[in-house]
C-alpha cells in the first residue's frame, strides 16, 4: 500500500467518521466549557446594560482582595488537611481488622462499607438530625449527663468540625475497601517470616504491611484530596456554608458566586484556581511520593 | 542442644486429620526429610514444629525443651519458605537483615555476618537489588541467607527447591547439603520430591493421608520398604507389586495359569514386590507375558509388561528392541523378592 493511495485515504475517512461522535461530545462538553471558563475569567460579567469587556487580570486582581475568597480557601484548607489523612487513617485501621478473622465479618465489612452507598444528601439529612439542637442525638445524650451542649452547626466554632466529622464518617468505609483489597494481596508467608523473626504485629506494619500499601495510598489520597474539593452537598443539607461563611467551602463558593450572585465571570475566575490548586497538588503527590513508593 | 522431637502429634481441621499421631526424633546436626505425597500433611508437621500452626494434640520439643505451645519467635528456628517470603520493596541486603534489625542485634555485628552470610550463599554482587531484581535461583538464595544469618540451631525448609528448574534444583541440593553439614544445622526438609529425600536426607519419614509410613535412612526405605505404599513410592520407576493368588499348589501371580507359579510362602491376596531393575527378560524361560511399550532413555530402556491382566515394569541396559504384543518371559532370583501381607504390610 502506498502511503497517500486511495485505500489510505478511505482508512484515515473511515477512522474519522468513527471518532467523530465520541470527539464532538468531548468538546462540547469538556474541552469547550473548560476553555471558555478560562476565557470568561479575563471580562467582566455582561448585562443587558454593559456588555462583557475585556479586563486582563482585574477578576483575579478582585479575589486577592476578596476577604470571602480567603476566609472559604482557609476553610478547605482545614478540611482538607484533617479529613484526607483522618479518614486514610481509619480506613488502613478498618480494613486490617475487617481482614482478621472474627465473627459476622461480613456483616461488619458492609456496615463500614454503607455510608458509600448513600447519597450525600442522605448523609447530610442523617448527621442533621445527630447535630439539630435540643431534639438532636448528640445533645439527648449529652443533656442526659448534665452538659450543656453548643449550638454544634449554628456557631462559628464547631460548624467546620461537624462538616469534617461527617466527611470522614463518609469516606473511610469507601477507602477501605481498597485497602482491604490490596491487604489481601499480601501473601501470608511475608507475615508468618516476620513473626518467626519476632517482629511485632506493630514493627509489621511499620516495615512491611504500610510500605507495600503504599499505591494504594496515594492512589485513595489523591482520590480523598479531589473528593474534598467537589464534594459539597452536604453544605446545602447542613449549612448553607454559614454561619458568616465559617463552613463555606471552594466549590461551595463557586456556586453562590456564580448562580445566586449571578456573576459568571468571577465564578470563572474562582474555578480556573480550584482548578490550577489541585492540578498543582495532584503533581507534587505524585513527583514526591512515587520515588519513595514500591510497585509489583 | 538441638533436637528435635514430635510426639504424637495431631492436627485436625473441622474434624478431619490431617496429621494423625506423628512421632519422630531428629537427632542434633542431622538432616530429616519429610516426604509424602501432596496432602499428606508433611507441610502442615513443619508449621507445627516451627510454630505457625497450632497443634491438636502431642508435643513438640526443641532441645528438650517443650515448646508445643511457644510463639514462633521463642523457639529459635529459620525457615525457608516455598515462596520464599521475601520482602518485594526491601533490598536483598535488608531482606537478610530483617530479623537481626527486629532483635536488635548491634549494626557492627550485623554487616559482619551479613558479609559473611552473602559470602557463602554468593550474593556479594547483588546486596542492593530487589527481589523482583533476582532470578529464581537468586532469590532462592537470599531466602537461604535469610535463614542462616539467624544463626539458629534448626532450620526449617517447606519445599525450597520446587520452584527451580532441574539442572539448578540438582546444584542446589547439593549446596544446601553441603551448608547443612559444615554448619551443623539440625534440618527438616519438606519435600514430595524423592530424589531430594534419597539424596539430602540422613533419615526419612514417609507420611501418607497424616500417617507415617516409615522412617528410616534413605537406604532402608528403598531395600527394606515396610509398606506397599513405600515400595511404590520410591525408585524411578517405582517397585513392581504384584498380587498373588495362592492355593494348594503354591502361588502364582494372580490371574496367571501354572506357568506363573513364583518360589514363595504366601498367603492368597498377598502382594509380591520386585524392583524394575532386578527383572531379567528371556523369550525362553519365566513368566509369560506381553511386552505393551518401550521407553528408551539412553543408558537403558524402561519395559511395560503384561503378565495377565497386571502390568510390571522392567528396566533393562541399552536399548530394548522389543515390539509392542510381542511374547516375552520375565524371572527374577527369590533374593530380590519382597513380601508385603494382603493389608501392604512388611512380611519378608
Amino acid at each position: 500500500m502506498r502511503i497517500g493511495g486511495p485505500v489510505a485515504i478511505r482508512n484515515q475517512v473511515y477512522g474519522w467518521l468513527l471518532l467523530t461522535p465520541a470527539a464532538f461530545l468531548l468538546v462540547a462538553f469538556t474541552h469547550y466549557p473548560a476553555v471558555a471558563t478560562l476565557a470568561q475569567s479575563f471580562f467582566t460579567q455582561g448585562t443587558a446594560l454593559h456588555p462583557s469587556k475585556f479586563i486582563e487580570f482585574e477578576n483575579y486582581r478582585f479575589m486577592f482582595d476578596d476577604p470571602v475568597f480567603w476566609k472559604v480557601f482557609r476553610n478547605n484548607a482545614i478540611y482538607s488537611s484533617i479529613t484526607v489523612p483522618t479518614s486514610i487513617a481509619f480506613a488502613i485501621l478498618m480494613a486490617i481488622w475487617v481482614n482478621e478473622k472474627l465473627p459476622l465479618r461480613g456483616l461488619v465489612r458492609m456496615a463500614y462499607f454503607t455510608p458509600t452507598i448513600l447519597p450525600m444528601i442522605a448523609v447530610a439529612n442523617i448527621w442533621l438530625f445527630f447535630y439539630t439542637p435540643e431534639i438532636g442525638l448528640l445533645d439527648q445524650i449529652l443533656g442526659r449527663f448534665g452538659f450543656q451542649s453548643p449550638n454544634w452547626l449554628g456557631n462559628t466554632d464547631t460548624v467546620l468540625g461537624c462538616v469534617i466529622v461527617l466527611a470522614i464518617w463518609k469516606d473511610a468505609g469507601f477507602f477501605m475497601i481498597f485497602y482491604l483489597a490490596a491487604l489481601q494481596s499480601l501473601p501470608v508467608e511475608l507475615e508468618e517470616a516476620a513473626r518467626l523473626e519476632g517482629a511485632s504485629r506493630w514493627y509489621y506494619f511499620r516495615r512491611v504491611t504500610f510500605p507495600l500499601l503504599m499505591p494504594t495510598t496515594l492512589f485513595v489520597m489523591i482520590n480523598s484530596l479531589i473528593n474534598s474539593f467537589k464534594l459539597i452537598d452536604h453544605l446545602f443539607i447542613l449549612t448553607k456554608g454559614g454561619p458568616d461563611n465559617a463552613s463555606s467551602l471552594l466549590l461551595y463558593y463557586i456556586y453562590e458566586v456564580a448562580f445566586s450572585f449571578l456573576d459568571q465571570a468571577y465564578a470563572s475566575t474562582l474555578t480556573v484556581v480550584l482548578l490550577a490548586l489541585l492540578a498543582l497538588l495532584a503533581v507534587g503527590q505524585f513527583t514526591i511520593l512515587d520515588k519513595r513508593i514500591h510497585y509489583r | 542442644m538441638s533436637r528435635i522431637e514430635v510426639v504424637s502429634l495431631v492436627k485436625e481441621w473441622n474434624g478431619t486429620r490431617a496429621v494423625d499421631n506423628l512421632s519422630f526424633v531428629v537427632p542434633e546436626g542431622t538432616f530429616t526429610v519429610l516426604l509424602g505425597p501432596s496432602g499428606c500433611g508433611k507441610s502442615t508437621t513443619l508449621r507445627m514444629i516451627a510454630g505457625l500452626e497450632d497443634v491438636t494434640a502431642g508435643r513438640v520439643l526443641i532441645g528438650g525443651k517443650d515448646v508445643t505451645r511457644a510463639d514462633p519467635a521463642k523457639r529459635q528456628v529459620s525457615m525457608v519458605f516455598q515462596s520464599y517470603a521475601l520482602f518485594p520493596h526491601l533490598s536483598v541486603a535488608e531482606n537478610i537483615l530483617f530479623g537481626l534489625k527486629v532483635r536488635k542485634i548491634a549494626a557492627a555485628e550485623r554487616d559482619k555476618r551479613l558479609k559473611r552470610v552473602a559470602g557463602v550463599v554468593g550474593l556479594e554482587d547483588f546486596l542492593d537489588r530487589k527481589p523482583a531484581q533476582l532470578s529464581g535461583g537468586q532469590r532462592q538464595r537470599v531466602a537461604l541467607a535469610r535463614a542462616i544469618v539467624a544463626e539458629y540451631p534448626v532450620c526449617l525448609m517447606d519445599e525450597p527447591l520446587s520452584n527451580l528448574d532441574a539442572k539448578l534444583r540438582g546444584e542446589m541440593r547439593s549446596e544446601i547439603r553441603d551448608l547443612q553439614r559444615k554448619l551443623g544445622m539440625t534440618m527438616v526438609y519438606v519435600t514430595h520430591d524423592q530424589t531430594e529425600a534419597m539424596s539430602m536426607a540422613d533419615q526419612v519419614v514417609l507420611m501418607k493421608d497424616g500417617v507415617c509410613e516409615q522412617i528410616g535412612t534413605p537406604d532402608d526405605l528403598y531395600n527394606r520398604p515396610s509398606t506397599a505404599f513405600v515400595a511404590r513410592f520410591l525408585g524411578m520407576p517405582p517397585m513392581n507389586v504384584i498380587r498373588l493368588a495362592c492355593g494348594a499348589q503354591g502361588c502364582r501371580v494372580a490371574g496367571l495359569e501354572s506357568d506363573g507359579s513364583v518360589t514363595v510362602e504366601a498367603g492368597d491376596g498377598w502382594l509380591l514386590g520386585v524392583r524394575p531393575e532386578d527383572i531379567a527378560l528371556d523369550p525362553s524361560c519365566g513368566i509369560p507375558g506381553q511386552a505393551i511399550a518401550v521407553d528408551y532413555l539412553g543408558a537403558d530402556s524402561v519395559v511395560r509388561i503384561a503378565l495377565g491382566e497386571q502390568q510390571i515394569i522392567a528396566r533393562v541396559a541399552g536399548h530394548c528392541q522389543l515390539g509392542s504384543g510381542q511374547p516375552i518371559r520375565v524371572s527374577w532370583t527369590p533374593a530380590v523378592q519382597h513380601l508385603f501381607d494382603d493389608q501392604g504390610r512388611r512380611v519378608a
